[in-house]
């Protein structure tokens, strides 16, 4: 064993240059994942999350682009990697699944087809023992009758058991890590609960590390050990999933959770966050939550906060800065929740 | 008080047969889809209904009927004690629509990208002859605009300069240009993040306590359901199996659909209670299962349920559940 953490992502920038200006859809986010850990990224639509799996995985549509930082898989930089020795990382060491189950399956080719033929892309073995494996795994992700079904196409199964398909496709070469992009979004609730699981169990059974995208908060304290709350491009909490849940120490990340309705709710309003995230060419200087945010001062304007430690937990906050009794917590929400 | 809306034996039956040659080369027989059954539920003045099901349980179909987008095969929606469906008082019922408007889903989608804002929102007040005078018409516009908390000047804007939530607050300010009583809301925040969502929903409370306004809203989401109605209606493949108050719906759940929707929802408070794993996915509503068309994920289904559909028992008024081992007892 290295003392590497499994994932490691130092000051990672992606820019996407355009004619009005370079616009800078991540700015300089650094997190780890350990050997075995559910990693949650969560935040609202435009604040990067996707696009920090995709730079990750070498994926960025053009003409996106990493523009700083790096990426490190065991110690070694992977973000820099020629295309060719990417191929051999993605799919072998980082598997990959989509919120969309029927776009990341071919329509043309029998869901045996695309296993097997994954299975033989990324490991040494015969073409009958990658359909006993193909098998195998369609069984473990819970697809009944899995031998008979290998002929069957992608548009014979219902959404959920496509995306059951796709999470056997994720891990048929047995990967260290997987990304899991809005994995559920797709589907109903019923057959949310079902996949997130699955998704659950079978990467801890194969000792892959996960980093889950999504937005809802909701899923992340199901399933992750560790959340990174994304904004505008950048980190503003990072932490143990149960630190961020309950005592949310961010003003951006308190404000999400009183935003979200609860079951057991009684409140008459929800907190609601004035305004929306900033468009990427409108981002404020400072620190880009500062116009929305109740606690802003002169500081936030001017300076952009740096992730610092408080807790368990970074925060990327001047009120947080100091020895963190001046951070802010959100009593109501704090006691509501514990 | 009497009910503003009162639906019973709602159904709807979609023609989904194959092209008339396929069916005659291929002997295959028509094909009908059932995407709303026999729904019957009635809302009182100032309440909010609220309709919650998973993809293919017919709520937004049921929402179009109400509000005449779509004409219902079988049953009555009175409004105001009138039939909307056989009502030929032509001067009644164009009374009668102005007081019924609706918010869609995709605030994208909804607005007219080549009219600017001021346009979209003046035309109900055009069209139903509310205000005379362009000079009127554009002072209600501005009214309309700052009641939904955006700038009269936002009115010189077209959509596309807008963002999600926007769009969505344009929406609502178009559907309270006619002065409406009932609002139906077809999962109005669903395409919206969680911190604008709040803010639409927030909103949409303020103006019904204003206005005295009466809503049906269509959800899948519970939690959001939960926040904004009083009583709940659950639907599954085209019937309405529950009906319950809010909080007896959430504290007390009846139909085992029910319960198992709620354990199926991710729980924020992580209190790590034991959940039942959900079982298997919601069957072709083209091809219903015999029966409760609920008991292939049933725990609790026995051969009656198998083969005789349970009525639908009511209750207190305007509750009730559709299930035969609530029925009996076994539940």
């Amino acid at each position: 064993m290295s003392e590497h953490p499994l994932l490691s992502v130092r000051d990672l920038k992606v820019d996407f240059p355009t004619r009005r200006g370079t616009l800078k859809a991540i700015d300089g986010i650094s997190f780890d994942i350990a050997r075995g850990e559910i990693l949650g990224v969560v935040g609202e639509s435009g604040a990067g999350k996707s696009l920090t799996g995709s730079a990750i995985i070498g994926l960025l549509e053009p003409p996106g682009r990493i523009s700083g930082g790096e990426v490190r898989l065991k110690g070694d930089r992977i973000d820099n990697l020629p295309a060719k020795a990417m191929r051999h990382i993605r799919g072998k060491r980082i598997g990959m699944i989509f919120q969309d189950p029927l776009t990341s399956l071919n329509p043309l080719f029998t869901i045996g087809e695309q296993i097997v033929e994954t299975i033989m892309a990324h490991l040494p073995v015969s073409e009958r023992e990658a359909r006993e494996r193909a098998v195998h795994l369609l069984d473990e992700v819970g697809i009944p009758a899995a031998s008979q079904r290998l002929g069957a196409y992608p548009h014979q199964f219902s959404g959920g058991m496509r995306q059951r398909v796709v999470i056997a496709l994720a891990l048929c070469a047995e990967p260290e890590l997987v990304i899991a992009d809005e994995p559920t979004t797709a589907l109903d609730v019923s057959v949310q609960a079902q996949i997130i699981r699955l998704l659950k169990r079978i990467c801890r059974d194969h000792g892959a590390s996960v980093m889950l995208i999504t937005h809802d908060m909701g899923v992340i304290a199901e399933t992750c050990d560790r959340v990174a709350v994304m904004y505008s491009g950048r980190i503003a909490e990072i932490g143990p999933v149960a630190d961020v849940v309950r005592a949310p120490r961010h003003p951006y990340t308190i404000g999400l959770m009183g935003a979200i309705p609860t079951l057991d709710a009684t409140e008459d309003r929800l907190t609601q966050i004035p305004g929306s995230m900033p468009r990427l060419d409108a981002i404020p200087s400072g620190c880009a939550f500062n116009p929305r945010c109740a606690h802003v001062f002169a500081r936030c304007r001017q300076e952009r906060p740096e992730p610092i430690d408080v807790g368990s937990s970074k925060v990327a906050c001047w009120l947080a800065e100091e020895d963190g009794s001046r951070t802010i917590v959100d009593k109501k929400k704090a006691d509501q929740l514990s | 008080m009497p009910p503003v809306v009162e639906v019973s034996n709602l159904s709807r039956t979609f023609d989904v047969s194959k092209p008339w040659l396929n069916r005659v080369l291929e002997r295959a027989p028509k094909a009908y889809l059932k995407a709303a059954q026999d729904i019957s539920f009635s809302i009182g003045k100032g309440e909010t209904f609220a309709l919650v099901g998973e993809s293919g349980s017919g709520k937004s179909t049921v929402a179009k009927m109400v509000v005449g987008l779509l004409a219902a095969s079988e049953g009555e929606i009175r409004i105001d004690g009138v039939d909307m469906r056989k009502s030929r008082n032509t001067a009644a019922m164009r009374g009668l629509r102005r007081r019924i408007q609706m918010i869609f889903q995709d605030p994208y989608a909804s607005l007219n990208p080549r009219w600017r804002v001021d346009r979209i929102i003046a035309e109900p007040i055009r069209a139903f002859g509310l205000e005379r005078g362009e000079q009127a018409i554009s002072a209600r516009v501005g009214e309309l605009l700052e009641l939904v908390r955006l700038n009269p000047r936002d009115g010189a804007k077209y959509p596309h300069e807008f963002s999600g939530g926007q769009r969505q607050r344009i929406c609502i300010a178009r559907a309270l240009a006619s002065r409406p009583e009932f609002i139906v809301c077809d999962e109005p925040t669903s395409a919206l993040d969680v911190s604008v969502q709040a803010q639409i929903l927030n909103l949409m409370r303020d103006l019904q306590d204003e206005f005295g306004l009466t809503y049906l809203f269509i959800s899948h989401d519970l939690a959001v359901v939960r926040h904004m109605a009083a009583r709940i209606g659950v639907m599954y493949l085209g019937r309405l199996v529950e009906v319950a108050k809010a909080g007896e719906l959430f504290g007390n759940p009846q139909h085992p659909y029910t319960r198992m929707l709620l354990e199926a929802i991710p729980d924020l408070n992580m209190t790590g209670r034991p959940r039942k794993a959900v079982e298997g996915e919601i069957p072709n509503p083209i091809n219903p299962p015999p029966g409760c068309s609920f008991h292939p994920r049933c725990p609790l289904a026995n051969e009656r349920c198998r083969i005789e559909r349970p009525a639908f028992l009511t209750r207190q008024p305007a509750t009730g559940v559709a299930c035969h081992a609530v029925e009996e007892g076994r539940a």
